[in-house]
C-alpha cells in the first residue's frame, strides 16, 4: 500500500510540475486560451456551405412576360442577386471568367412564345465550375425554384419529392461542422503540447535531469499524458460552451457520454503527441512532424468531405485515424443523442490508438538517442 | 592613411544592458586604454567580466552607449563598415555552415570577404597545411570535432590578412591539445605576416604568451601591462605549502582557502598547495593554518596576479560577491587529517569490461574501474574522447553495449531505478525548469525522488539554507554562479550516496570555482561518492583519483600523482602537459599497433 501511495505521488509531483511548466509561461497561457475561442469563432462564422450570397448575370432575350415572373421568383429567394445584366451571349464570359458572378442565367427569345403554345421551354444556365460545390447548390437550387414557377403554372411534374432532414431540420452546414470542432479544434492543440513536453524538455536539457531520477517511463509518461489531456478537455469544454451558448445549436444527447468520448479521443491525440515528442530530437522537428501529421488527420476525418466519397485506400486509411471516430462521436452524440450502445464502435479505435501511441512514446523516452 | 599611433584607443566607455530580471548593468564601465600596433593583447578576465562586449564593440557589431572608441584610426561609432572591411573578428561560436564540407566553407568566407581568385589557391593551402587540415577538404564542417572546428574557424577567419584580428575566446570549450594546436597557427600567423591580435581568454597560459595583458572583471578594467609587470602585483605573496606525508593536499587547501581573511587564495598542484597571502597579514600568520606542512615561498606567476586582482576587486565592495557557500554539517575545514588506505572502503561503482557501440563505431572499449565510498573520482580527456559516453553510461542515462555496471551496489542493467535513486546527476548545461521557482524546482525533483510530507519539506528547507538560496526566484533569471548552486543542491535533495556531476565548473568564474570544489571536498568528506568530469586539468588535483580516456580507451588511471608519473618528462606538477603527454603517447601506441597490424 506504501508503495502504492509513493508511486502514485511521484506521479502527482510530475503532474504539479508540468501544469505549473504550462501556466507560468506567458506565451502558452494564451495560446491555451485564445486560439479555441478564437478559431470557434472563425469556423462558426466562416465555414459554411449554405448558399446565401449567390450573384448571377441576366440575359434576358425574351423580355415576356413569363421570363420577368420566373426572374422575380430567383430575386424573391433573397439568395440569388443579380450582379449584371447582359444584352449579348458575347458577354457571358466577360463576367464568369474575372469571378464576378457564379453563374449566368440566359432566357431564350422564344421562352414566352413556347410556353404560351405549351411547349416546353428552356432556361439555360452557365455555371462557374471552378467552385464545383457551390455551383453544384446553386444549380439544385434553381432546378427547385424551375419546379416552383411549374406548379404555379398548373404543369405539376408527376413525382415530387418532400423531404424532412432529421437531426439538423433546415440542412444548416454550421450544424455538421461546428459540434465536430469540439474534438478538432481541441486535438490540433493537444496534439501540438504533448508533441512540445518532451521535445522542449530535451532540447532544454532537463529530460536527462528527468530520466536520471528513478521516475519509470510509464510515471514519467503519466505525469506528461495525463497535464496535456486536461488542456485538451479543458479546449473542448470552451468550444462546446461556444456552440451551445453563443450559436445555439441544441445538444440531443449526454454530455457524460460525450466527455466519456472526448476523453477517449484526446486521449489517442495526446499519444500521437507524445510519440511524436518522444521521437524529435528538438523542438523544431517535434514542431514540424505534427504538422506533417495534423494536415492528413484533417483531411481523412470526415470533418469537411464525406469519407464515403473517398477511394477505397484512403477510407481504410482513416480508420486509424482518431479525429475520424472522435468527430463522428461527437457528431452522433451531440446533434442525434446516441447513447453509448450507438456510438461503442467509435471508441475501440480511439482506445486502439491510444493503447498503441502511449507506450511506444514510454518506449522511445529512453531508447530514442541523439 | 597617416601613420596610426595605437590599433585601438578607448577612453571613458560604457556599455549597458538590461539584465533578464529588468535591472541595468553596465557590461563595460569607464573602460580606457590602448593597444600597440604589432602586438598580441589579451583581454582576461572571468565569465560576465565584459570581453565579449568588448571584442563586439571593437569589431563595430555593437555601439557604445558612452565614451570613444577608435580602431585604426576610425571611429568605430561613426563608421563600423569602414572597421569592419579593414579587421577579421572570429566571435566564440564561429558561425560555420555545418552542412558545407571544409572546402566549401573557405570558398563561401573568400567569396563574402571578396578575396581574389588568384590569390585564393596559395591562402587556401598555407590555411589547410596550417591548421593540418588538407585531409579533410571534403568532411562536412558538422562532422569535425570541437577543436577542428575550432582551428576551421580560424581559417575561415584569416581567408584574407586584416589589419587587426580580434579573436573572442578562441579556446573556450576546447581541450588541451586542440588548445596547443590553435595557439601554434596563431603563434605562427603573428611570426609570419607581423599581424595586430586581440585575444579574449579566460585561461592565464595563453595570456601568458601576449605582449600586453587587459585584466577585466564585472565591466571595470582592474589592470594593464606585460606578464613581467602583472606578475610583479603579487611578488612576495606567493607560497608553496607541501603537505606532511599522508595527508592530502585538497584537505590543507580546504583550510587555507576557508581562512579569507589571510589567505587570497589556495589551490592543489602537484600534490602540495600553492597559496597567495594576504597583503596586509604576516606570513607568520599563515604557518598557524598549516598543520604541520612545510612552507616556501615561490615566485609569482600571472594566475597569482589574477587571482589577487579579482579578490581585491571583490572585497573592494565593487565587484558583486555572492553570499558564501556553507559547507553543511561538517562545516568545519576536516581535520587535516590522513590518508585514507582506500583498500578497505566500500566499493560505490564497479565497471568491469565496459563497452559502447554506436554502429560500426566504438566509443568505449573495454573500460573497467573502481570506485570506492567517498572518493573523488575524475574523468578526463580531450573532446570526442568517450568520457561522456562512460558517463552517461554509469549514470543510468545510456545503455551499456555489454559489460558490467554496478552503481551503490545494484547493477545498474538490471535495477535501474533502485540504482538512480541512489544518485544525484548535475548536467552540464543548466537543466532546471527555468520558469519555475527555486522551491518549485527542488520540490518536483525532491517528490520525483519519492521524498514527501514531512520530510520534502525538511530537506527543502536544509537544501536552501545549506546552499544560501532565495526560494521564491525564478531559476531562469538566477544569475550563472547561483544556476549552478541550485543544480547542485537539485542534485543533493535526496542525499545520494553518489554524486555525478559533469563539467559542473565550465562558464563559472575562478572564485565561484573555488568555491564550488570546497562544496565538493566538503561533501566527500561526508562520505558521498563523487564523479566529476571536466576539462580544467587543474581541477584533477582535488580528486582522489583520475581516469583519463582517449579514443574510447582508458590510458591512465590513478591518483594525480601517479598519472603525472605515467606521463614522465619531468613534469611533475603540470596536469595540462601530464594529460597531453598521455594523450599523444597513447595516439603513438594506437598508430603503432595499426602499423604492425
Amino acid at each position: 500500500m506504501q508503495a502504492v501511495i509513493a508511486y502514485i505521488a511521484q506521479i502527482a509531483f510530475l503532474c504539479r510540475k508540468e501544469v505549473l511548466a504550462i501556466l507560468k509561461d506567458p506565451a502558452n497561457r494564451i495560446i491555451l486560451l485564445a486560439p479555441a475561442f478564437f478559431q470557434t469563432m472563425l469556423f462558426g462564422y466562416g465555414a459554411t456551405f449554405d448558399l446565401t450570397h449567390v450573384s448571377y448575370a441576366l440575359l434576358d432575350q425574351s423580355r415576356g412576360a413569363a421570363a420577368r415572373e420566373f426572374v422575380t421568383r430567383l430575386d424573391g429567394t433573397g439568395v440569388f442577386e443579380r450582379a449584371a445584366t447582359l444584352t449579348s451571349a458575347k458577354q457571358i464570359a466577360s463576367v464568369i471568367d474575372p469571378g464576378k458572378v457564379l453563374l449566368a442565367i440566359t432566357i431564350p427569345a422564344d421562352f414566352d412564345q413556347r410556353l404560351a403554345r405549351g411547349e416546353g421551354a428552356t432556361i439555360q444556365v452557365i455555371l462557374d465550375g471552378r467552385n464545383s460545390s457551390t455551383a453544384a447548390a446553386a444549380a439544385g437550387y434553381l432546378n427547385a425554384i424551375a419546379q416552383g414557377a411549374n406548379a404555379a403554372r398548373g404543369a405539376a411534374p408527376p413525382i415530387t419529392i418532400e423531404r424532412r432532414a432529421w437531426f439538423n431540420p433546415n440542412l444548416n452546414s454550421r450544424w455538421q461542422i461546428m459540434p465536430a470542432m469540439i474534438a478538432t479544434l481541441s486535438m490540433l492543440q493537444t496534439l501540438l503540447l504533448a508533441a512540445l513536453s518532451v521535445a522542449r524538455e530535451r532540447e532544454q536539457g532537463t529530460f536527462d535531469q528527468l530520466l536520471v531520477t528513478p521516475l519509470s517511463p510509464l510515471q514519467i509518461l503519466v505525469g506528461k499524458a495525463l497535464p496535456s489531456i486536461l488542456v485538451g478537455i479543458a479546449q473542448s469544454t470552451i468550444v462546446l460552451m461556444i456552440v451551445l451558448f453563443w450559436f445555439r445549436i441544441p445538444m440531443s444527447g449526454s454530455p457524460w457520454l460525450l466527455y466519456l468520448g472526448l476523453l477517449s479521443f484526446t486521449g489517442a491525440a495526446v499519444g500521437i503527441g507524445m510519440s511524436l515528442s518522444a521521437f524529435a530530437l528538438n523542438m523544431q522537428q517535434a514542431m514540424l512532424y505534427s504538422f506533417l501529421v495534423i494536415m492528413p488527420l484533417t483531411m481523412l476525418s470526415g470533418l469537411l468531405t464525406p469519407i464515403r466519397n473517398m477511394p477505397e485506400v484512403l477510407q481504410l486509411a482513416t480508420y486509424v485515424n482518431p479525429l475520424r471516430f472522435g468527430v463522428d462521436l461527437v457528431r452522433r452524440v451531440y446533434l442525434e443523442g446516441a447513447g453509448l450502445a450507438d456510438v461503442a464502435t467509435d471508441f475501440i479505435p480511439l482506445v486502439l490508438v491510444a493503447g498503441v501511441t502511449l507506450p511506444l512514446a514510454a518506449w522511445l523516452f529512453r531508447h530514442r538517442l541523439a | 592613411m597617416s601613420e596610426i599611433v595605437a590599433t585601438v584607443v578607448s577612453e571613458g566607455l560604457r556599455k549597458t544592458f538590461t539584465a533578464p530580471d529588468g535591472t541595468s548593468f553596465n557590461a563595460i564601465d569607464e573602460v580606457s586604454f590602448k593597444v600597440r600596433p604589432g602586438t598580441l593583447s589579451a583581454f582576461v578576465g572571468p565569465d560576465g567580466a565584459g570581453k565579449t562586449t568588448m571584442m563586439r564593440m571593437m569589431a563595430g557589431l555593437l555601439a557604445p552607449d558612452e565614451g570613444a572608441l577608435s580602431v585604426l584610426g576610425v571611429d568605430v561609432r561613426r563608421d563600423p563598415q569602414e572597421v569592419q572591411n579593414r579587421i577579421s573578428y572570429m566571435p566564440q561560436r564561429f558561425g560555420l555552415y555545418e552542412d558545407l564540407s571544409v572546402q566549401e566553407n573557405l570558398d563561401l568566407y573568400a567569396d563574402l570577404h571578396g578575396v581574389p581568385l588568384d590569390e585564393r589557391k596559395e591562402r587556401f593551402a598555407r590555411m589547410l597545411e596550417m591548421t593540418d587540415m588538407a585531409r579533410f577538404t571534403q568532411r562536412p564542417a558538422g562532422k569535425l570535432s570541437g577543436g577542428m572546428k575550432q582551428k576551421l574557424g580560424l581559417a575561415c577567419t584569416l581567408v584574407r590578412v586584416p589589419e587587426l584580428l580580434l579573436l573572442d575566446e578562441p579556446s573556450v570549450g576546447v581541450d588541451p591539445l586542440s588548445r596547443r594546436d590553435l595557439w601554434q597557427i596563431l603563434e605562427q600567423l603573428i611570426g609570419d605576416e607581423g599581424l595586430s591580435v586581440i585575444v579574449s581568454t579566460a585561461y592565464m597560459d595563453e595570456a601568458e604568451r601576449c605582449d600586453e595583458i587587459f585584466v577585466l572583471n564585472k565591466g571595470r578594467l582592474l589592470a594593464e601591462g606585460t606578464p613581467e609587470q602583472l606578475r610583479g602585483k603579487a611578488d612576495g605573496l606567493t607560497y608553496i605549502a607541501t603537505p606532511a606525508d599522508g595527508m592530502l593536499a585538497r584537505n590543507l587547501q580546504a583550510r587555507l582557502i576557508d581562512a579569507r581573511d589571510c589567505i587570497v587564495d589556495a589551490v592543489p598542484r602537484g600534490g602540495a598547495v600553492r597559496l597567495i597571502r594576504a597583503q596586509d597579514h604576516e606570513p607568520a600568520s599563515v604557518s598557524e593554518l598549516l598543520g604541520g606542512a612545510r612552507i616556501e615561498p615561490r615566485p609569482a606567476e600571472l594566475e597569482d596576479a589574477f587571482m589577487f586582482l579579482l579578490r581585491q576587486h571583490e572585497t573592494s565592495g565593487e565587484g558583486h560577491k555572492p553570499p558564501p557557500l556553507t559547507a553543511g554539517a561538517s562545516n568545519a575545514a576536516p581535520a587535516v587529517g590522513s590518508e585514507d588506505s582506500g583498500s578497505e572502503r566500500e566499493v560505490m561503482i564497479r565497471v568491469r569490461d565496459l563497452v559502447r557501440r554506436f554502429g560500426d563505431f566504438t566509443a568505449v572499449a573495454n573500460t573497467s574501474f573502481d570506485v570506492v565510498k567517498g572518493e573523488i573520482f575524475g574523468l578526463l580527456g580531450p573532446n570526442g574522447a568517450g568520457k561522456t559516453t562512460t558517463f552517461r553510461m554509469l549514470c543510468g542515462l545510456l545503455p551499456a553495449t555489454s559489460g558490467q555496471l554496478d552503481v551503490a551496489g545494484v547493477n545498474l542493467r538490471t535495477a535501474r531505478a533502485a540504482a538512480r535513486a541512489r544518485i544525484g546527476y548535475v548536467a552540464q548545461k543548466f537543466s532546471l525548469y527555468s520558469n519555475l521557482s527555486v522551491r518549485e524546482n527542488l520540490e518536483f525533483f525532491g517528490g520525483a525522488y519519492g521524498l514527501r510530507g514531512k520530510m520534502l519539506r525538511r530537506r527543502v528547507r536544509e537544501t536552501l539554507e545549506r546552499f544560501n538560496l532565495d526560494a521564491s526566484a525564478t531559476c531562469g533569471l538566477l544569475p550563472l554562479g547561483y544556476k549552478q548552486r541550485l543544480a547542485m543542491a537539485t542534485g543533493l535533495i535526496h542525499e545520494p550516496d553518489i554524486l555525478f556531476l559533469d563539467e559542473p565548473t565550465s562558464g563559472i568564474d575562478p572564485l565561484a570555482r573555488r568555491a564550488f570544489w570546497r562544496t565538493i571536498t566538503a561533501l566527500s568528506d561526508e562520505g558521498v561518492t563523487i564523479i566529476v568530469t571536466t576539462h580544467f586539468m587543474e581541477e584533477a588535483e582535488y580528486c582522489d583519483r583520475i581516469a583519463i580516456q582517449d579514443a574510447g580507451h582508458l590510458l591512465a588511471l590513478g591518483t594525480p600523482r601517479e598519472v603525472r608519473e605515467q606521463a614522465g618528462n619531468g613534469e611533475t606538477d603540470d596536469m595540462d602537459r601530464a594529460f597531453i603527454a598521455i594523450v599523444e603517447q597513447g595516439r603513438a601506441r594506437a598508430s603503432d599497433e595499426q602499423a604492425a597490424a
